[in-house]
């Protein structure tokens, strides 16, 4: 039985696993990547030797240096390269590398498998040509490759005006940026400024939102606010997008389309375990239902990061720290009152880092035009579903995204039910009049990540 | 209001009684729990099996016979009122024997059932005539049992279609309902859910594993307990099996469905590993390529299963009108729910080939 | 349609369906194919369209392709290794 086994080597499973290898408990991360860093420090470590890049990305990418560096001095067991394709709730962790799977035990998991990107589901978004800007920036992180054609960057938040900050340093302009977030959602925002601004670091995100604008509308591209109907164009690959802004219609060529409506946490472990879940209406998402450690529902599991809730890269830092200060107590190395005290001080940080969240989730509200599609557009990238075909099932009385997956096959493809589970439910949500929390989820099957029959017969069970 | 039928479960089995009675022209309401429920239906296999059904129980094996035979005007008429094709393929059913041993119990059994139940063209098959049936055959197969008329269906359509088909012939689907309790009068009942009503002069107990309490509430006896079976399903594979076999068979959409395993685990659906890898392993043996094959998803869902595994039909002495109804193989036995079973439910009167279905054969003898 | 930030003398080669690649050590097959200008990494086996990496992160299973031989592989989580064998899906894969 190994003690603890980390799940995902971004900022939260870095620290988490860290801090327990300095206390000299025996832990094991997997990752899937090849290197430390999560998405958000993604090839941190080769990037170090990149000047020009280490240039486009920016400053706050350079944190994640020493995040890697403390992690590799640890002493902590560290499989990359790694899927984990189940855990049961007797937290027993099946996975694996290079075509050959294993299980171990343990006495507590941390789960620290991150964010993905809200999906975009508009006429046209399975089109050759439209990726997420989470995977442009992904391109650029690991590959240091940039667009080299026409290309827009569409959609709402700190990530998209981030993403074209660090395309122009990298000097790669785009065609336009389509800015989607509402109108409305400025004045709603407002209420929350204060609070953002209470803290030190909400102040710091504050001036680095500022600026990021600032460089957008110093570079002279084109840029279109309170985007709506959003249609990607093209056959076989795109060739343009065309789009309302402030009412008028506009069309622009491009042959690479960047999406992005936000980001939310990966559901698919957790809920694959067992975890309970909560809805947060103001983040528009599920979230698992945590105590203030991080313990999920299920003894020994415990989240850290944003599968746990979005807070950004540097909470969940601190956040990885409170869940191994829990797990520390959870195996008898210290008490409550010693647990409280070490961590205070994380704690404390991870609050200040907090404090922007809610302005930014109002300011940056998804638009229903996102979370609920049009009829003709498809749901389900893998098994081709397209929205009207959910509404059909719910007026027949389909109650939920279970036995709309049954009579439709979303989320029975490849993915799993990944990119359309949030959209099937917010659909049902709003066709039946309910909010999404009575409407509830997938069921999460396992295996999470593919593997073949024959992989499964040679595992290895202990 | 009062409906001529309540059905209690929206699962196969009610569904398909729900649809033969509105049918007949019944007005009928068909009460379903919610998304998470304990659905048979939904991890149902598939299988329109009949060569093996039966053993022991002549009554069993004629019916769902006479199911297979209806099968395929159940599936007409579900594709003319609703345009869902079920992916009906009665192209005959394979069960594979991997040693000498399984080969000679399995033609033992046949001939009993022969014996039992007549001839249905069921016979073994060689390893030599196998290859010619099926690619990519395993050395490990000795033979196999064939019956012309087994097949298949897609089970998640068929539920789909059953609700569908119900609602256009006027017929209520009422989910996210979960019955207090029934009161009886002989012809006349009131089903209760929170502070709703629901009046019939006929209502079917159908409601799987929770028909046991209901049962009792209109004085009939539906002792089921679940039995766990875990399935596991591949991506798409570019068809390759024109059977249908009795532990594999490869969807309309391309998927292969893996499973028949069998567990006694109460109500739990967690899937377990070494479970699964008995699946594989039997159906590499059977096709060695699959390995390559992968998996998508593995589920574990609870059949519903009464003492001797043969389905309950009965009619209650103390109020009648109420009608127990419930089985294992949801999916095969469609037809004949549908078909035979709704019409002599609406009739009033469950006909001498149900008898041997009453759960009085569960009753021990006092010595 | 991408370009590079950074200029290394390091290359790692593979075959893309017949065509030899040069990728950088650190690229996924992802993002050596879309580099090398080829966007469609797979056709759908529902209705035959096609399909390029989508989220880059292991999410969107949009990068399915054989690698070695090995079917399903997530090119956007798979390093080049040189010398590599990759194919398009099109369509279900035949495995009997």
């Amino acid at each position: 039985m190994t003690p603890v086994v980390v799940i995902g080597a971004g900022p939260a499973g870095l620290a988490a696993a860290t801090l327990l290898a300095d206390q000299q408990v025996p832990v094991l991360l997997l990752d899937e990547q090849p290197a430390p860093g999560g998405q958000i420090y993604r090839n941190i470590e080769r990037a170090a030797a990149m000047p020009e890049l280490l240039k486009a990305l920016g400053r706050d990418y350079q944190l994640g240096t020493q995040l890697a560096q403390r992690f590799r001095a640890s002493g902590a067991k560290y499989q990359p390269g790694t899927q984990v394709w189940q855990v049961t709730p007797q937290r027993e962790v099946w996975f694996s590398q290079s075509g050959h799977s294993q299980q171990i035990r343990a006495d507590a998991v941390i789960l620290a498998t991150g964010a993905m990107e809200r999906p975009v589901p508009v006429p046209g978004w399975t089109l050759p040509g439209v990726i997420t800007a989470g995977a442009l920036q992904i391109m650029l992180k690991s590959s240091a490759l940039v667009p080299d054609e026409p290309f827009v960057i569409a959609g709402s938040g700190p990530l998209l005006y981030l993403l074209v900050q660090q395309c122009l340093s990298a000097g790669a302009r785009p065609a336009a940026v389509l800015d989607t977030t509402a109108r409305e959602n400025r004045r709603a925002a407002l209420r929350h400024l204060p609070g953002a601004a209470s803290t030190s670091e909400g102040r710091r995100y504050l001036a680095k939102g500022l600026a990021m604008l600032a460089t957008l509308r110093r570079s002279g591209v084109p840029r279109y606010r309170h985007v709506t109907d959003i249609r990607i164009d093209g056959h076989d690959s795109v060739t343009g997008i065309s789009f309302r802004a402030d009412g008028a219609p506009h069309r622009v060529d491009a042959r690479l389309v960047a999406l992005h409506e936000g980001v939310i946490p990966a559901q698919q472990l957790p809920r694959s375990i067992g975890c309970d879940y909560v809805w947060d209406d103001v983040q528009r998402c599920f979230a698992p239902k945590l105590d203030a450690w991080g313990n999920s529902s299920i003894d020994g599991v415990l989240i850290a990061g944003d599968v746990g809730g979005i807070g950004g890269a540097r909470a969940a830092e601190h956040a990885g720290r409170l869940t191994a200060y829990e797990t520390l107590r959870r195996l008898g190395r210290i008490d409550g009152a010693r647990r409280d005290a070490l961590a205070a001080a994380d704690q404390r940080a991870r609050q200040s880092h907090l404090a922007i969240r809610r302005f930014l989730d109002v300011r940056y509200a998804p638009r229903n035009e996102i979370l609920r599609p049009a009829n003709d557009v498809t749901v389900c990238r893998c098994e081709e579903i397209v929205a009207g075909s959910v509404r059909a099932v719910v007026r027949q009385g389909c109650l939920g995204p279970n036995q709309a997956k049954a009579f439709l096959r979303a989320g029975m493809g490849a993915c799993q039910g990944r990119l359309c589970g949030p959209v099937v439910t917010e659909l049902i949500a709003a066709e039946r009049g309910v909010p999404p929390e009575e409407v509830g989820y997938y069921r999460i099957r396992p295996p999470l990540k593919p593997i073949t029959l024959g992989e499964l017969v040679s595992a290895e069970t202990k | 209001m009062a409906y001529d039928l309540i059905v209690i479960g929206g699962g196969l089995v009610g569904g398909a009684i729900a649809w033969g009675a509105a049918r007949d022209g019944a007005s009928v309401a068909l009460i379903d729990q919610g998304d998470i429920a304990f659905r048979a239906a939904r991890g149902n296999f598939g299988l329109v099996w009949v060569q093996s059904k039966g053993a022991g129980m002549p009554a069993y094996a004629h019916w769902t016979r006479t199911s297979a035979e209806l099968w395929p005007q159940l599936s007409g008429a579900l594709a003319e009122s609703t345009d869902i094709d079920v992916a009906l393929k009665q192209r005959g059913g394979l069960a594979f024997c991997l040693s000498d041993r399984e080969f000679e119990d399995r033609a033992a059994l046949l001939h009993r059932m022969h014996n039992e139940s007549g001839d249905i063209g069921t016979r073994m098959v060689d390893r030599a005539e196998l290859r010619t049936m099926v690619p990519g055959l395993g050395d490990r197969v000795v033979g196999a049992s064939y019956c012309p008329i087994d097949g298949e269906a897609h089970s998640l359509y068929l539920l789909r279609a059953l609700h569908s088909a119900l609602l256009k012939l006027g017929g209520e689907y009422l989910p996210g309902r979960t019955v207090d309790g029934i009161d009886a009068f002989p012809r006349s009942f009131t089903v209760r859910v929170g502070a709703e009503r629901f009046n019939a002069a006929k209502v079917v107990i159908a409601a799987g594993l929770g028909s046991r309490e209901l049962a009792e509430m209109v004085g009939l006896s539906m002792p089921v307990v679940p039995s766990r079976g875990q399935i596991i399903v591949t991506e798409r594979v570019r068809p390759f099996l024109d059977y249908t076999c009795h532990t594999l068979r490869q969807t309309v959409e391309g998927t292969v469905m893996l499973g028949d395993s069998q567990e006694d685990a109460g109500f739990d659906t967690s899937i377990g590993v070494p479970v699964l890898q008995d699946i594989a392993n039997r159906n590499l043996a059977v096709f060695p390529a699959l390995k390559d094959a992968t998996i998508v998803r593995v589920w574990a869902a609870l059949r519903v299963m009464s003492p001797d595994g043969f389905p309950i039909y009965e009619q209650s002495q103390r109020y009648p009108g109420a009608f127990a109804a419930t089985c294992h193989s949801g999916v095969t036995l469609a037809g004949a729910h549908a078909l035979a079973l709704a019409p002599a439910i609406m009739a009033g009167e469950l006909p001498e080939r149900f008898d041997a279905f009453h759960s009085r054969r569960f009753d021990v003898p006092a010595t | 349609m991408f370009r590079r930030l950074e200029t290394s003398a390091d290359v790692v080669r593979f075959d893309f369906e017949g065509r030899t690649i040069i990728a950088r050590p650190g690229d996924t097959v992802a993002a050596a194919l879309l580099a090398a200008g080829e966007i469609t990494l797979r056709v759908t086996a529902v209705s035959g369209s096609p399909r390029a990496p989508y989220c880059m992160m292991g999410v969107c299973f949009e990068c399915l392709m054989e690698i070695d031989g090995a079917g399903n592989r997530q090119a956007c989580l798979t390093p080049v290794v040189e010398g590599m064998q990759v194919r398009r899906q099109s369509g279900a894969r035949g495995v009997l």
